[in-house]
């Protein structure tokens, strides 16, 4: 007999998909071996805006081994149905980029024209080789803050208003005994996962398999079922890894279709993998924006008003808005709030969501003028946040489903050794360089959709459970193999778990940190689901052990089932053997209820940053930072704390090294590649460390887990910033705090 | 010998008849006779001609690492070289540095979690086994500033740090299996010359 187990839930488990990992066998979109396969190289207009006046193709068709050269002029015209219902990760308002039906310019690097041919060289070459002819028209490569215009109707209904009001801020904020004003900037930024986009595209017939870089397969699926004009039923989207992609693979990007197109066009299978370059224009970025915040107090710290007011650039064609001023409606009380959000239009690639999104970039602004009220207040940061503590989401004027964000200022400090500060900028110092010490909170919105899934009992003991979900890396594979084997009473090594196809039972997007919380609770009840359905028909099996029990009676441990209250444990595998059934197939859904509407969920954290800062070069090393967070149960410690680590890397890149080099006349990224975009390095990496507070939100979902990715991006960078400005006494509002911008 | 799928290779040879070239490589101690386009770097060589997907490419610029292989046991970005260029050269690729079980590098990423999407991570392995090799792992600094050519965008540094000093704490000689796997390999070259 099995010794009893441990519950894996709560334990530190290595990644299940490890081993894969590690030996190179996890195989990712680009990397499907697929016989008689093409390979396409795009061009990319050199225009911002225009139209395509002639399309000089003839040489590179005559290129040794092309296939085909596909333009607006030779290419077959797609339906583009709409949707009834726009997707979340679409754009709100206008219309998608649609691939080589009309000469119409929208920026620099639109793709106007693939060429496939029969190895990557050729394609490549042969694309060289093509001319294109444009009449430009005149540009908008500016962001200028006085074109900017109010979001319409669809982003105001998804929750992106032109203004809001509670009080009467700008009263409030003129009668204000303290107060700080200003501007801060955030510039564009690129996911630059490391695993470029790619699409294999597979026509048998009528029906099309793509394997895709994708965070939602089942979407993906739809949208290129209505780029086409074709059934659902006729495509397979499979996608098992996911080589990073922080919000860049959410939405189903042009590319997509020219991969499909491009097979129906030349009867054979084709590859389109996006090189670095392409990655800077063919798939979105974080947008550049600029805000205001105004914040008034009363002499003890409490907050009287709050102003905050964001521009952001979006694309011609269409408009993706962000939620960039929910952090000022909702991170403190205060009974004075006014917002006002503009988007200002551009000749670019639409913006998305790059982890965190919105969120991050009005935590930046929000949580800097935060520490610049708590220098004009001559009051500790830590102690100005919990005077003005947020009881309730005042926005929504919901409860918390849970918070304890108290804990977390309080065990951040301690771990950090906050006590130990100097408050006065410039006094500390350690090996000839200026200390800082910042801080800042962190709070993202906990989100869940409807999900499902299939667990299945095998007579051989072990179990199989699949939901059509995505793991981009926080260990999606494992925490979903956990719940599972929990749920089933199975050791982790008999149960496997399968993601990331169309096939398998709906998931909802991989994105906004909802996966654990949406697909977690399906999973949980696939395998009970299953359980019940295991206990009727044990139960109804006269001659066996549990003859007339019901589920109720029942428990499931150790590999099989016992009676509850003791009794001797019968193995699955004798289970279903006597019953003379190969396997036990359950079917779970889970869906949030009523408690979306009556709470607000949100994941909190407190983040402490140190950084070193050379008083003669101005260049700023982050020596640690420490995060203490609460994101409800903790499904995996380790995952859990790889991706708060993970999260602080990116932030430290937002802080002080990463953005798009604009090049106002051209409409360009001039730094499109990874030496000249900075992202961090090994070397720039020190401490980081994250802990979880106690927590468990059971209203928010029977799992009790809120979601970490989004929430580990959060609230660092400007952490960073304040603590810049502790260590040089400057204050830097313009991203990232580049060494010249300390001299 | 590794399995080269014939089709293909005739294939692209009437394709590109003016700039074909025939090479013979040794690969994870194999030997193996390829044709290929002059232009087809090493890397592409590996993951769409022999599918040898391990290796892995995020930049195809020299900028991130993630094809790091060993070549006759020097770390090289296999996307900066010509597969052409290798000719007579032993390559070494994650594919090949496991001996039937995990190498210790590779056990210790799993257990200090030193990846998330798990797409830099096979080029992070071949970085450290020649960073080891080289004897550049002498404090935390220096493992820190060598790791620096291989990008992580899911931020595991600090793991992988981790992992590969727990990789030589567990006494793994890894110095001397290494130049025992290259000499090896370099045998195996000649005896295919
Ligand atoms: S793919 Fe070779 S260094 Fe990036
Ligand atoms: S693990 Fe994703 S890039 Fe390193």
């Amino acid at each position: 007999m099995n010794a009893p187990l441990t519950p894996s839930v709560g334990q530190p488990v290595s990644r299940v998909d490890g081993p894969l990992k590690v030996t190179g066998h996890a195989r990712y979109a680009a990397e499907f071996d697929i016989p008689d396969m093409l390979h396409a190289a795009l061009v990319l207009s050199t225009v911002p805006n225009g139209t395509i006046a002639a399309i000089d193709d003839e040489a590179a068709r005559r290129a040794p081994g092309v296939h085909a050269v596909i333009t607006h002029e030779n290419a077959p015209r797609l339906p583009y149905r709409r949707m009834s219902q726009r997707p979340q990760v679409d754009a709100q308002s206008g219309d998608q980029l649609q691939v080589f039906q009309g000469p119409k310019i929208h920026f620099n690097g639109q793709p106007v024209a693939v060429v496939v041919a029969e190895t990557l060289e050729q394609a490549t070459h042969a694309a060289s080789l093509v001319n294109v002819a444009y009449e430009e028209d005149e540009a908008f490569t500016r962001f200028e803050l006085d074109r900017g215009q109010r979001p319409s109707s669809g982003n105001e209904k998804a929750g992106r208003p032109a203004e809001t009001q509670m009080g009467d801020a700008d009263a409030a904020f003129a009668a204000a005994p303290v107060k700080v004003d200003a501007t801060y900037i955030q510039p564009r930024e690129h996911h630059n996962a490391i695993e470029p986009h790619a699409t294999i595209a597979l026509w048998d017939g009528d029906f099309l398999t793509l394997y895709d870089k994708t965070q939602w397969v089942d979407n993906d699926r739809k949208e290129i079922a209505h780029v086409f004009g074709i059934h659902e039923d006729a495509i397979r989207v499979v996608s098992p890894f996911v080589g990073g992609a922080f919000g860049s693979a959410l939405r189903t990007w042009p590319h997509v279709t020219v991969a499909a197109l491009a097979a129906k066009v030349v009867r054979r299978p084709v590859r389109v993998e996006l090189t670095r370059r392409e990655l800077y224009t063919s798939v979105g970025f974080r947008p550049h924006t600029e805000q205001r915040v105004a914040l008034g107090a009363e002499r003890d710290g409490t907050l009287t008003a709050i102003i905050q007011e964001a521009w952001t650039q979006i694309s011609d064609y269409e408009e993706y808005a962000e939620v960039t001023l929910d952090p000022a409606r909702n991170t403190y009380a205060c009974p004075n709030v006014r917002t006002r959000y503009r988007l200002v239009e551009m000749n670019t690639n639409s913006p998305c969501p790059m982890r965190g999104p919105g969120v991050a970039t009005g935590l930046l602004a929000h949580e800097t003028a935060m520490d610049e009220l708590a220098v004009a207040l001559g009051m500790d940061p830590i102690a100005l946040r919990l005077k003005n503590y947020a009881e309730k989401d005042q926005h929504k004027d919901l409860p918390w489903s849970s918070k304890e964000l108290r804990e977390c200022y309080r065990i951040g400090a301690e771990r950090f050794g906050w006590a130990g500060r100097n408050p006065e900028p410039r006094s500390m110092r350690a090996d000839g360089q200026l200390v800082g010490y910042g801080m800042a909170t962190a709070a993202y919105p906990a989100h869940r959709s409807k999900a499902s899934a299939e667990a299945t009992l095998f007579s051989n003991g072990t179990a199989l459970i699949r939901t059509a979900a995505s793991d981009m890396g926080p260990g999606t594979y494992t925490s979903m193999t956990q719940v599972a084997a929990d749920a089933l009473g199975l050791p982790l090594e008999a149960v496997r778990f399968e993601l990331g196809d169309t096939d398998m039972p709906f998931a909802p997007v991989h994105g906004g940190s909802i996966t654990l919380a949406s697909v977690g609770t399906a999973v949980e009840a696939a395998c009970r689901a299953l359980l019940d359905d295991l206990s009727h028909v044990i139960g109804a099996d006269l001659s066996g052990p549990f003859a007339g029990l019901s589920a109720d009676d029942l428990e499931w441990r150790d590999g099989g089932a016992v009676r509850r209250g003791g009794g001797e444990m019968v193995p699955f595998e004798k289970l279903l053997r006597e019953l003379k059934l190969d396997k036990i197939v359950g079917h779970g859904t889970s869906a949030p209820g009523q408690e979306s509407k009556t709470y607000s969920s949100c994941a909190f954290g407190a983040v402490f940053a140190e950084v070193r800062v050379d008083p003669d070069l101005g260049t700023v090393r982050v020596h640690r930072v420490i995060g203490a967070y609460d994101i409800g149960r903790v499904v995996n410690p380790k995952t859990a704390h790889s991706q708060c680590i993970g999260g602080m890397v990116g932030a430290i890149g937002m802080a002080l090294l990463e953005q798009a080099e604009w090049d106002e006349r051209f409409g360009r990224v001039m730094n499109s590649n990874l030496a000249e975009y900075l992202v961090p390095v090994c070397a720039d990496i020190r401490e980081l460390d994250a802990f979880f507070v106690e927590s468990e939100d059971r209203i928010f979902n029977p799992l009790g887990v809120k979601g970490v990715a989004e929430l580990g991006i959060c609230g660092v960078a400007p952490a960073i910033g304040n603590a810049v400005y502790h260590a040089t006494g400057r204050r830097i509002r313009d991203f990232p705090i580049l060494p010249d911008k300390l001299l | 010998m590794l399995e080269i799928d014939e089709g293909q290779v005739r294939q692209s040879e009437a394709a590109y008849p003016q700039h074909a070239a025939s090479i013979a490589l040794t690969i994870n101690g194999e030997s193996c006779q390829l044709q290929v386009d002059a232009r087809t770097t090493l890397l592409d060589a590996l993951r769409d001609r022999l599918h040898l997907t391990g290796t892995k490419k995020g930049c195809g610029l020299g900028q991130c690492g993630a094809c790091t292989v060993l070549v006759d046991g020097r770390r090289v970005v296999s996307c900066l070289t010509l597969a052409v260029m290798n000719q007579g050269k032993s390559i070494t690729t994650i594919e090949g540095i496991g001996d039937g079980e995990l190498h210790p590098l590779q056990k210790a990423f799993v257990e200090h979690d030193g990846f998330q999407c798990g797409y830099c991570t096979p080029g992070q392995i071949m970085s450290a086994i020649g960073l080891i090799q080289e004897g550049r792992t002498r404090s935390d600094d220096e493992i820190r500033e060598n790791m620096s050519g291989n990008l992580c965008r899911c931020g595991a540094y600090t793991n992988i740090v981790k992992a590969i000093k727990d990789a030589l704490v567990q006494g793994v000689d890894a110095p001397e299996a290494m130049r025992q796997a290259v000499e090896a390999i370099r045998q195996d070259a000649e005896k295919g010359e």
